[in-house]
């Protein structure tokens, strides 16, 4: 029998969970032999190569870009799960949803203290980039979620067991410790 | 004092009789989840989490006196499914970014959902627009975060019993505002008080927060309520 097929992704996040992923000190050895990966940042491949069986999801939706890589996931993969408060409710990232578009985008380009050279004040707007959303959507809003593993990281523990347990065909063993929101 | 006897979840039980059910329940070392209840102040019963079946009932138990041959469902796939949808209402109305809350880790909804091990509300989240008070010198207000439990109201008082907080608007709009005419007697140590009895980061004192690490927060290693079951 084939290795189950891994791809994973990072939307509106920041890689810290991909950074838990890798939290998994040496199992990452077991998970070799356990699974195969396909379209991830781990390995750099940027498009599916074929049906996977488990697609891993971090971060939210802020982009029109986001927004067709997660549907195309939930194209290619049997099992979808979000990884982090990002990917679930928007995170830290959605705190601009009650902030206009406009004013977002001023203070990052233009009146940020941070902004020395922009002399001709230009907001990017290039046909080449993705389009920004109104507002952060956590993912499940977007397409349909099988599981979700909540953390800011997801402990490790937590994905391990959870990748493994769904492997397995077994219902995950989730100590308390291991569900946590920060 | 009389004493009462009845059951929860088949569990024989005795109290003094008037005991409201949610400290009885406790007494014998049987936790229902509660959220707005503050121990030695009068309950309200506004966040339903602790909605207990009574004779095939439902009724919050907090606020019903328990009384002789009750028999209590407490712990039952029904009730939980009912509370998880309470707790999941009130995370998704609100804008609860717990990564950047300096309440987590210690806050009371975060526990409940913890316990009730919550992976995603089932319901969309609404963002609602909310805003932050940080105008007085002592402490913050963050209506982001606010269940409206009432607790800061019932608690903070002045020395002739006046309630310092008090709800403001109607319906979805309601927030806790502070009297203005009473702002400057609220001392360091009540906005240290007030930010106790908060259960969630909505009243926090100024210039102090993340001063307990990851780990060593109230509910990071054991769940909200398991002092009182372990008691028994």
């Amino acid at each position: 029998m084939s290795k189950p097929v891994v791809a994973t992704t990072s939307l509106a996040g920041c890689f810290g969970c991909h950074m838990s992923i890798l939290d998994i000190d040496e199992r990452i050895l077991d998970l070799i032999e356990l699974v195969e990966f396909d379209k991830s940042p781990i390995n750099d491949i940027k498009t599916f190569s074929r049906e996977c069986d488990i697609g891993l999801i971090e971060g939210g939706c802020c982009n029109s870009e986001n927004v067709e890589v997660l549907r195309d996931f939930r194209k290619h993969c049997k099992t979808l799960i979000l990884v982090g408060e990002c990917a679930i409710m928007g995170g830290l990232p959605a705190l601009r949803n009650n902030i206009p578009i406009k004013e977002c985008l001023e203070e990052a380009y233009l009146n940020s203290p941070s902004v020395t050279e922009n002399e001709e004040r230009i907001i990017p707007n290039d046909d080449e980039l993705p389009i920004i959303l109104n507002k952060v959507y956590p993912c499940q809003e977007i397409v349909k979620i099988d599981y979700y593993l909540p953390g800011c990281p997801p402990r490790a523990d937590l994905i391990w067991e959870t990748l493994v347990a769904l492997i397995e065909g077994r219902k995950p063993k989730l100590d308390y410790e291991l569900i946590k929101y920060d | 004092m009389s004493v009462v006897k009845f059951i929860i979840d088949g569990v024989e039980c005795i109290a003094e009789k008037g005991e409201y059910l949610l400290q009885a329940a406790r007494q014998n070392g049987i936790y229902i989840p509660s959220l707005c209840h503050l121990e030695g102040y009068k309950p309200r019963g506004s966040c339903r989490i602790c909605n207990v079946k009574v004779n095939g009932r439902l009724m919050t138990a907090c606020t019903t006196p328990v009384a002789d041959g009750m028999d209590i469902e407490n712990d039952t796939p029904e009730l939980r499914d009912i509370r998880t949808a309470i707790l999941e209402i009130l995370f998704v109305e609100g804008n609860h970014f717990c990564p950047a809350c300096e309440r987590s880790g210690n806050c009371e909804l975060q526990a409940q959902i913890y316990r009730h091990q919550i992976m995603a509300p089932r319901f969309p989240f609404q963002f609602p627009d909310r805003d932050v008070d940080a105008s007085h010198p002592n402490i913050l207000k963050d209506y982001n975060r606010c269940i409206l439990c009432k607790r800061c109201i019932r608690a903070i008082k002045d020395e002739n019993g006046k309630s310092f907080f008090a709800f403001k608007k109607r319906s979805h709009k309601v927030e806790i505002s502070m009297d203005p005419t009473m702002k400057e007697n609220l001392t360091e140590e009540l906005a240290q008080r007030a930010m106790e009895v908060c259960p969630v980061g909505a009243l926090l004192r100024k210039e102090k927060g993340y001063d307990t690490p990851i780990g060593k927060r109230k509910y990071d290693k054991q769940p909200i309520g398991s002092e009182i079951e372990t008691a028994k």
